[in-house]
């Protein structure tokens, strides 16, 4: 089946700033694809190349087999955007935001209407149809953007970092709309760069940094290959179990204070160390995407 | 011929947008080309039109009021058009990201700023609407040839709303908007013939005045109004045409530099 988007060796240049380089990807129809990457890896600017908002300097794209810029207007047709920022109209009401988005894509009118009810109802917010956007509170905001997005009835949801900057509550929120909405074979898109809502929300992934794509996979299949199984986080490493890791050749890393050590299964060696050198403040959980994510991407700050 | 209509009617849904949120507020929108007209009559017809008496125009001469009369309407009509592309317009630009989201829709950044554009027009055409029965209460308009000042009107709101969108597009900040105020529609508001005749002024100033498309659309507004259906009219409206054929064009291709990255 034609994968809904194909993304070949897209590069975009801005000045001496390469902040897409070179990479490639596909989103199969009724798939969540993600696109994990610490700031300025490039997630932004390959999401605005998709909806042709951004020219791309060199590569090959397409969505749903249609080349993009060349039928970009075709392919917007088809597709729901929730951007990072808040765009909502706040000069209109909460229903006026999705009926006039909905003008721009030309539905009749009385289907716009009808659909900005249905989808109200969907995000909880039918009760505050009137109300203007300002007085929302920012999850309200964000399941609003989530709405207008769908407002189309879309072929491919992208969602540039949907819960970013909302509290557990609304996150919870955007996480089971966003599952609703796969479980009924809408294929989504999203950035994040949250690793929880990762592996929650994504069937596949992509790790990027620095414009390049690192790794692709399965939120499990990643773990596997890069971190193991366990995680075994050693506080305060004398000189006996640094000496014990480097001999047993573990993968690890030293953080000073901290030693976290990587098992692909657990051992004898694994129930050792987590005997003798577990004291208080050690922790011993299973590997997370969190670990693929640093171990791939380092520990520095960005920006 | 379908893509051109197709074209239009997706630049419509953007003047649509602008309609919408017009009707919830117009009220408030109605009430500045209503008093307007009063203010100036009270303050040049009561408090300065006595002391000038006629003002020469063509053959004859007319009553400073009467002078007066089509200035206002084509002053109002620079001002709607360009103060709404350019505030406005910045403001739903820059801080309320309005066009980024138009943008991922069907509609392309040409429809986007020629729908604002074409709604600068309109609100240009709307407060012309509201001061022309309100000027006609006072006699000083020729019924029905004043109607014509409603497609004027439009030209005139294309031409200073693509000035308006032009400078949207270049300024680093709403602030930065003082200086095209100054500069342009300041002097345009006095110097363009609208409150004394453009021959007062030294020739050279008349020439700097006639390179403005103000002194212009006042010519050709004040044409109308008496129904003298002179060259002035003429030049004014191909000068119009002439300054909003080029400078659309270039306020889209300056908006598509800005934004698109």
């Amino acid at each position: 089946m034609e994968p809904v988007v194909r993304a070949e060796a897209l590069v975009k240049q801005f000045g001496e700033l390469r902040a897409v380089d070179d990479i490639s990807f596909e989103v199969r129809r009724g798939e969540c694809f993600g696109m994990l990457g610490p700031n300025g890896a490039g997630k932004t600017t390959t999401i605005r190349m998709l909806y042709g908002f951004s020219p791309f300097t060199a590569g090959c794209l397409t969505l749903f087999g249609l080349p993009v810029p060349e039928e970009v207007r075709r392919v917007k047709a088809r597709l729901g955007v929730c951007q990072q920022e808040d765009s909502l109209d706040p000069d209109l009401t909460v229903e006026d935001n999705l009926v006039v988005f909905g003008r721009y894509f030309d539905l009749p009118p009385a289907r716009v209407k009808a659909r900005a009810a249905e989808l109200l109802d969907f995000i909880g917010l039918a009760h505050r149809r009137t109300a203007r956007v300002p007085e929302l509170s920012g999850g309200m905001k964000r399941r609003l953007m989530l709405a207008r997005a769908l407002i189309n009835d879309p072929e491919l949801l992208i969602l540039d970092e949907p819960t970013t900057g909302l509290d557990p509550q609304s996150r919870h929120q955007v996480w089971n709309r966003l599952e609703e909405l796969r479980s009924r074979g809408l294929s989504i898109l999203l950035t994040t760069h949250y690793m929880d809502e990762a592996a929650r929300l994504c069937d596949r992934l992509v790790i990027m940094d620095r414009g390049r794509i690192l790794v692709e996979g399965s939120p499990a299949s990643l773990i596997r290959r890069h971190v193991g199984s366990d995680v075994l986080e050693l506080t305060d490493p004398g000189e006996e179990l640094r000496a014990l890791v480097l001999r047993e050749k573990l993968p690890h890393e030293d953080l000073g204070h901290r030693l976290v050590v990587y098992w692909e299964e657990r051992g004898e060696l694994f129930e050792r160390l987590s005997r003798d050198y577990c004291g208080p403040g050690c922790t011993l959980r299973m590997a997370t995407l969190e670990d693929v994510f640093l171990r791939l991407t380092g520990r520095e700050l960005r920006e | 011929m379908s893509r051109l209509s197709a074209s239009l009617r997706r630049l419509l849904r953007v003047w649509q947008r602008n309609l919408t949120v017009y009707r919830r507020n117009w009220k408030i929108s109605f009430l500045p080309p209503l008093l307007e007209p009063f203010f100036y009559f009270l303050a040049f017809g009561l408090g300065f039109g006595g002391m000038v008496g006629e003002v020469p125009l063509g053959e004859g001469s007319v009553s400073y009021l009467a002078f007066l009369a089509p200035a206002i309407i084509a002053i109002s009509v620079m001002g709607n058009a360009f103060y709404e592309n350019t505030y406005a317009s910045f403001v739903r630009m820059y801080y309320q990201k309005t066009f980024d989201a138009m943008l991922a829709t069907p509609l392309s950044l040409a429809e986007v700023i020629s729908g604002e554009i074409l709604w600068g027009a309109t609100k240009a055409v709307l407060a012309t609407a509201l001061m022309l029965p309100v000027i006609t209460l006072f006699g000083l308009l020729r019924t029905p040839e004043s109607l014509l000042l409603l497609p004027l009107a439009l030209l005139g709101g294309l031409a200073f709303g693509a000035l308006g969108m032009l400078f949207t597009a270049v300024v680093p900040t709403i602030e930065t908007f003082n200086l095209p105020v100054f500069l342009f529609i300041t002097p345009m508001f006095l110097f363009s013939g609208t409150f004394f005749p453009l021959e007062n002024l030294p020739h050279w100033a008349q020439l700097l005045a006639l390179s403005h498309p103000h002194t212009h659309l006042v010519q050709a507004a004040r044409a109308l109004s008496f129904g003298h259906w002179d060259e002035s009219l003429l030049w004014g409206v191909a000068y119009l045409c002439l300054f909003t054929a080029i400078v659309f064009p270039l306020a889209v291709s300056r908006m598509h530099r800005r934004l698109i990255r």
